[in-house]
């Protein structure tokens, strides 16, 4: 024998049965509405039938109430467009009745209606176009909902987006005083331009890592005396104005310690001594590191003499008129800063016709690479891409690195200061390449 | 050449013009009033496509106009939309085409008709008003606090006047919902700019324009016309020398929706006569 799983009622049962769902429902309805009429009367939304002209056939008593209107008035007597306030009039015959006509039906539209006495209402209007048989429209159903609360709520709504497109104007406004006076005070960090040096050609950039944050590289270059001239380049801790305050006082500390004693190791020690000073006890414990040196031209040979010293900075490279370039170490020299005392190296070089020295901040080095972001670009990796500009005259030489950090893209987020200082060529063609 | 015809181009897609009909007949062109586009010419089209060529459009910051070339500036007088009108006429290389326009647009026909002369040969003006605002001597229908009370709804129901129609419009990208349900409307507006368009319409006084008009004109006006009312039609028809008025039976402000059948006929009657 079958087992039927999916075991229907007999159809006769099943009709029996709906005869009675219905004899049910129909009373569980009469006892909560008696009358569809009543329904329509007293609904919590007003409605009203109009004819296409917009001549009001039948109106309900909800509606009614809340325009304080009596029915005589209304019916055969007004169109749906004197109920309504003269903005929601124009509105009416720009906005709705077109897209009526067009759409046959259009739905919670915002108007006024005029209540008797001078009151207003605010309401959310649906209507839709009721066709004969042949399909020609007949009349026009519309459903009326208090929209007081929902009104309140939308103009409150809108406050505050006025309230909040303010804020973010004034927002921006500030953004943009804050950004500028943030590029004078880094600007007043990096002089505007470098002394001439006789006998000698010098170019520098500065790439800053976010317009938002002062960045804490440095360099300068200036006269010492008739014959010399310093020179430096380093990089501070950290960003923003604690580090801005740093830079400011590490140049002003080594400008005044070079005038004092130009002997890059002295000048170094002072500048120690002070910031040690300065930031030791203060509980937020700051250092740099530098590059600082001497130039001295010789003009019977056209050669600069160069001395300097370094605390806790990547080497300078001296690019020569051959083609070979080279790092010109200074090991042992400790951040600026940290200690009581701190030993500084220091080393000397003379540059020739041709030759450059280049003294560039950890920014250019620790540049990330790589698809992933997770190389570093690395001193060797330097040293190969400066070396094919050796014999260059300094402006090219920064210009050719400053590519270089373009290149780098997103993978460049540190502050970088770049500072070459070369002998003009004495080949004439080379000379004539800048 | 190559220049004229790139910008013609432009044109095309700023005011979204649709060039439809009997290439070899006439041209009318049919131009929209403040609160809709081209789509209102739905049921008039048809009546013309066999006979004549029919130009429709939207104005900037209406319809599928491109917003981007909206200028608040520009639209602040009903000039700029007749510099718009008579582009689009030099666009399309038209000579004596018949301008069709509704509401706002009838006087936007007026003044392109007296920038471009060559390009407009003759005026059908639907439900015009030159001025909504009464004045002494003058009934347009409003008073300046009616106006103002417009505009102040316009300005303070960002959300209410608009929240029907807004989102489709302003093409939410953050609720892409909205257009997905909306996208068969008609009659799409920008809010902001519907400000400026509202604003034009409603304060402009055309009136001194009229009696300027030295084309053919057809003047239809309506029976029960909240915004132009009769006294408006008399007046424009008087204004305008050797005009011709009819009066539709119908009501409200768009005949050419609410009467289609007699609004094309008295169309096609003065087509047919010129």
């Amino acid at each position: 024998m079958m087992c039927r799983a999916d075991q229907q009622p007999d159809p006769q049962d099943a009709d029996a049965d709906a005869d009675a769902d219905r004899t049910a429902d129909a009373a569980f309805a009469a006892l909560l509405e008696d009358s569809a009429e009543d329904l329509y009367e007293n609904a919590p939304c007003g409605y009203l039938s109009t004819l296409m002209d917009g001549t009001i056939a039948k109106i309900n008593g909800t509606l009614l109430d809340w325009l304080g209107l009596e029915r005589e008035a209304v019916v055969g007597r007004k169109r749906f467009t004197d109920l309504l306030t003269v903005g929601g009039k124009l509105y009416h015959e720009t906005h709705f009745a077109p897209l009526l006509r067009m759409q046959s039906e259009i739905s919670g539209i915002a108007l006024e209606m005029k209540q008797t006495g001078g009151g207003r209402i605010p309401v959310l209007v649906s209507s839709a176009v009721k066709h004969g048989t042949t399909g020609q429209p007949l009349l026009i159903r519309t459903t009326v909902f208090d929209a007081r609360d929902r009104r309140a709520y939308e103009e409150e709504l809108l406050r505050r987006r006025e309230a909040a497109e303010e804020a973010r104007r004034q927002a921006e406004a500030d953004r943009a005083r804050l950004q500028e006076a943030l590029a004078v005070l880094q600007q007043s960090l990096l002089p505007d331009t470098l002394p001439p040096v006789p006998g000698a050609q010098t170019a520098t950039h500065y790439h800053t890592a976010s317009p938002d944050r002062l960045g804490g590289d440095f360099y300068d270059v200036f006269a010492l005396d008739g014959q010399r001239f310093g020179f430096f380049l380093g990089d501070v801790c950290g960003k923003g104005p604690q580090a801005a305050a740093l830079t400011s006082l590490t140049r002003y500390t080594l400008r005044a310690a070079a005038l004092h004693d130009p002997d890059p190791v002295s000048a170094l020690t002072t500048l120690n001594t002070v910031l040690h000073e300065r930031y030791a006890g203060s509980g937020d414990p700051r250092y740099c590191t530098a590059v600082y040196g001497t130039l001295e031209p010789d003009p019977a040979t056209g050669q600069l003499a160069v001395h300097l010293a370094a605390g806790g900075h990547p080497p300078a490279i001296v690019l020569r008129a051959d083609g070979t370039a080279d790092f010109l170490p200074t090991p042992g020299g400790l951040l600026v800063g940290i200690l009581p005392s701190a030993p500084f190296t220091d080393a000397t070089t003379v540059l020739g016709p041709g030759d450059t020295l280049l003294l560039y901040t950890d920014g250019l080095t620790e540049a990330r690479t790589g698809q992933d972001r997770a190389g570093l670009y690395g001193d060797e990796a330097l040293l190969a891409f400066v070396t094919a500009h050796a014999g260059k005259p300094p402006h090219a030489v920064v210009q050719a690195l400053t590519g270089l950090l373009d290149s780098f893209g997103d993978g460049l987020d540190d502050d970088t200061a770049l500072l070459a200082i070369g002998v003009p060529a004495s080949d004439p063609q080379t000379r004539d390449e800048r | 050449m190559r220049l004229e015809r790139l910008a013609g181009m432009d044109i095309a897609s700023r005011n979204h013009v649709t060039v439809t009909g009997n290439p070899q007949g006439p041209t009318v062109v049919l131009a929209h009033g403040f609160g809709c586009d081209q789509n209102m010419w739905r049921l008039t089209v048809p009546a013309l496509v066999d006979d004549y060529r029919v130009v429709l459009f939207d104005h900037v910051g209406s319809g599928r106009s491109d917003a981007s070339a909206f200028s608040e500036e520009r639209y602040a007088s009903l000039d700029g939309y007749a510099r718009d009108v008579v582009e689009v006429c030099e666009a399309l290389e038209l000579r004596d085409a018949v301008f069709v326009g509704h509401s706002v647009s009838a006087m936007i026909g007026v003044l392109a008709a007296g920038l471009a002369p060559e390009r407009i040969g003759a005026l059908v003006m639907v439900a015009p008003s030159p001025r909504y605002i009464d004045d002494e001597g003058y009934r347009g229908g409003f008073s300046a606090e009616d106006i103002d009370e417009l505009l102040a709804s316009l300005e303070a129901n960002y959300l209410g006047w608009s929240a029907a129609m807004a989102p489709v419009i302003m093409g939410n990208a953050d609720r892409p919902e909205l257009g997905d349900e909306l996208r068969n409307s008609f009659c799409t507006t920008d809010p902001d700019m519907a400000r400026v368009f509202a604003r034009t319409t409603f304060l402009s006084d055309s009136r001194d324009d009229l009696k300027g008009v030295s084309v053919p004109t057809l003047v239809l006006e309506c029976t029960q016309d909240v915004i132009a009312p009769r006294e408006v039609g008399a007046f424009v028809h008087q204004a305008i020398p050797g005009s011709a008025l009819v009066t539709l039976e119908a009501t409200g402000h768009c005949p050419h929706l609410s009467a289609p059948e007699a609004t094309n006929q008295a169309i096609v009657d003065f087509l047919a006569s010129l």
